[in-house]
């Protein structure tokens, strides 16, 4: 995996969809019909019940902070979007992704409310989400 | 089943070695080992070889086992490669163990390796972090400090855990490594040192994060039927313990602590019939300052968000209720990656055999081994204990 500029993201037939729905700005998450939970990452089968019932289901994009570290440096990393912020983030539907907060790490905290950005990847149709403090 | 027991256990240093390859530092550590076996052993009586290493370089990726083991006449025996990452010879020496209580192996050599030094730094990231959550954590630029970084901010912003707390791990650690001729950075540091040390990935700074290490480890697994014939003092494997989880933290509900820790550690207590005030000293598995306090915690040394507490009290320190990284852990001692669970097997063997020099803990009868691959997808614990016929006579 390169980070010069920003990692790829590995595309396959069960994560395509994901993808390309992040680079028409919309955040995917899965839902299992059957029991009922919804998470991340996206795979065939649900985690918890193994069930093959489950659907795409549009995330608002909103989420907490659920913890972070900022580093003022990283070699391969793009100069301008140092210092990099590195966060778990739990969506408002209840799964945590592992993201980056475009912002001051300064302005960060546990529990600071987040919103969903989308960064486009070159060469494929993807984009990346990250998130920026609330409004 | 029966018995499996500890006869020898040796290693190179850990550190930098240009001059040397994986084949020649695995071959200082199988000959510490077997030299260290009381009333000696040969290579012919090795039944079965268990060999822990991640491949970091992918120099010999493929049979990398077999290339250890024939190296120092072991040629023949059965050798498997095991590849946990940074607990892969903690697994090998589970494997070694299995194979011997089973009855399939009188005798089982578990040994780990791994040469780090001779890469450029971005290449070494690269070799980390493929034991990192590939598809969904490096995505954001994650190397592993980013993921220990995240489990100390929670457990500081939940328990009131300090940096302070954080560089008393490194303080401690190094006082014990500066007593260890193995020890990769084997001199002390002090609280102000550790304190004021370049950030990593805040909170952690770099005197927080082990280094990276070329060296290998061994150990010589026998069973209850040949003990007599290697050793009078024989240290029995009377716990074992292992689990795993998911690679990446984010599907984890818990940050504060690894819960496959927890399980492995759990394991290991009931096999042994034990309970944790019943050790006399530890390796725990300190990639990360975070991790040994997270350690505390998991393997039960004291309450779930009493670990900075436990550091404060000094009982982890040499000469307390419970030492804790007597050997100057990941962190002072080193972290060549496939060897550091068959290393942590080293110190508890020197430990029990009053071989331990300026930092002999007084007369241990039992010692815990603790060994985590990545953030915590597979971990394993061992206890070993001297006989009870040997505590007698002693």
């Amino acid at each position: 995996m390169s980070w010069e500029p920003r990692p790829t993201p590995e595309i396959t037939p069960e994560t395509e969809r994901y993808w390309s729905a992040a680079a028409d700005g919309t955040l995917l998450v899965r839902e299992c019909t059957d029991c009922g939970l919804v998470y991340h990452y996206p795979r065939a089968l649900c985690p918890d019940c193994f069930s093959d019932d489950v659907e795409w289901k549009e995330a608002s994009g909103e989420g907490t902070v659920y913890s972070y570290s900022a580093t003022q440096s990283m070699s391969g990393w793009p100069e301008e979007d140092l210092p990099l912020v590195l966060a778990y983030v739990e969506l408002e539907e209840g799964p945590r992704v592992m993201t980056n907060l475009e912002c001051d790490p300064e302005d960060v905290e546990i529990g600071t409310r987040v919103t969903v950005r989308f960064k486009a990847v070159e060469d494929a149709d993807a984009a990346v989400p990250v998130f920026v403090p609330r409004e | 089943m029966r018995d499996a027991y500890l006869v020898g256990a040796g290693q190179s240093e850990y550190g930098a070695f240009p001059e040397e390859s994986y084949r020649s530092l695995f071959r200082t550590a199988f000959e510490a080992a077997t030299d260290s076996v009381p009333r000696g052993i040969e290579a012919s009586d090795v039944d079965e070889a268990f060999i822990g290493t991640l491949g970091v370089g992918g120099r010999q990726l493929g049979l990398s086992g077999p290339a250890v083991t024939e190296h120092v006449g072991l040629g023949g025996v059965p050798c498997t490669r095991v590849e946990n990452a940074c607990a892969a010879s903690g697994f090998a020496t589970r494997q070694a163990v299995q194979a011997v209580k089973s009855g399939m192996a009188d005798v089982a050599l578990a040994g780990g390796f791994e040469i780090m030094s001779d890469m450029s730094s971005d290449a070494t990231k690269y070799w980390l972090g493929v034991s990192g959550e590939t598809e969904w954590e490096r995505l954001s630029g994650t190397t592993f400090s980013g993921v220990y970084a995240q489990m100390a901010s929670v457990h500081m912003e939940k328990y009131g855990t300090t940096r302070e707390h954080l560089s008393q791990v490194a303080v401690k650690n190094h006082a014990n490594g500066a007593k260890n001729p193995h020890a990769q950075l084997g001199f002390e540091c002090s609280l102000e040192d550790a304190q004021s040390a370049p950030v990593v990935a805040d909170p952690l700074n770099l005197y927080h994060c082990c280094p990276t290490s070329d060296g290998a480890a061994c150990a010589l697994i026998v069973s209850e039927d040949v003990v007599d014939e290697y050793t009078d003092d024989p240290i029995r494997v009377a716990g074992v313990g292992a689990s795993s989880d998911t690679v990446g933290l984010f599907q984890r509900d818990s940050y504060t602590g690894v819960p496959a820790s927890q399980r492995a550690g759990e394991q290991a207590y009931e096999m042994a019939g034990v309970e944790p005030d019943d050790l006399d000293f530890a390796e725990v598995h300190d990639c990360f300052a975070i991790a040994e306090l997270l350690a505390y915690e998991d393997l039960g040394f004291c309450e779930q968000g009493e670990a900075g507490d436990l550091i404060d009290s000094g009982a982890t320190e040499l000469g307390g209720d419970l030492p804790v990284n007597t050997s100057g852990g990941l962190k002072s001692k080193g972290h060549p990656i496939g060897a550091t669970g068959a290393g942590q097997v080293v110190e508890a063997f020197k430990q029990l055999s009053g071989k331990a020099g300026d930092r002999q803990v007084e007369n241990p009868t039992r010692g815990l081994t603790h060994n985590v691959g990545g953030s915590g997808g597979a971990s394993v614990v061992h206890i070993f204990e001297k006989d009870a016929e040997t505590e007698v006579s002693a």
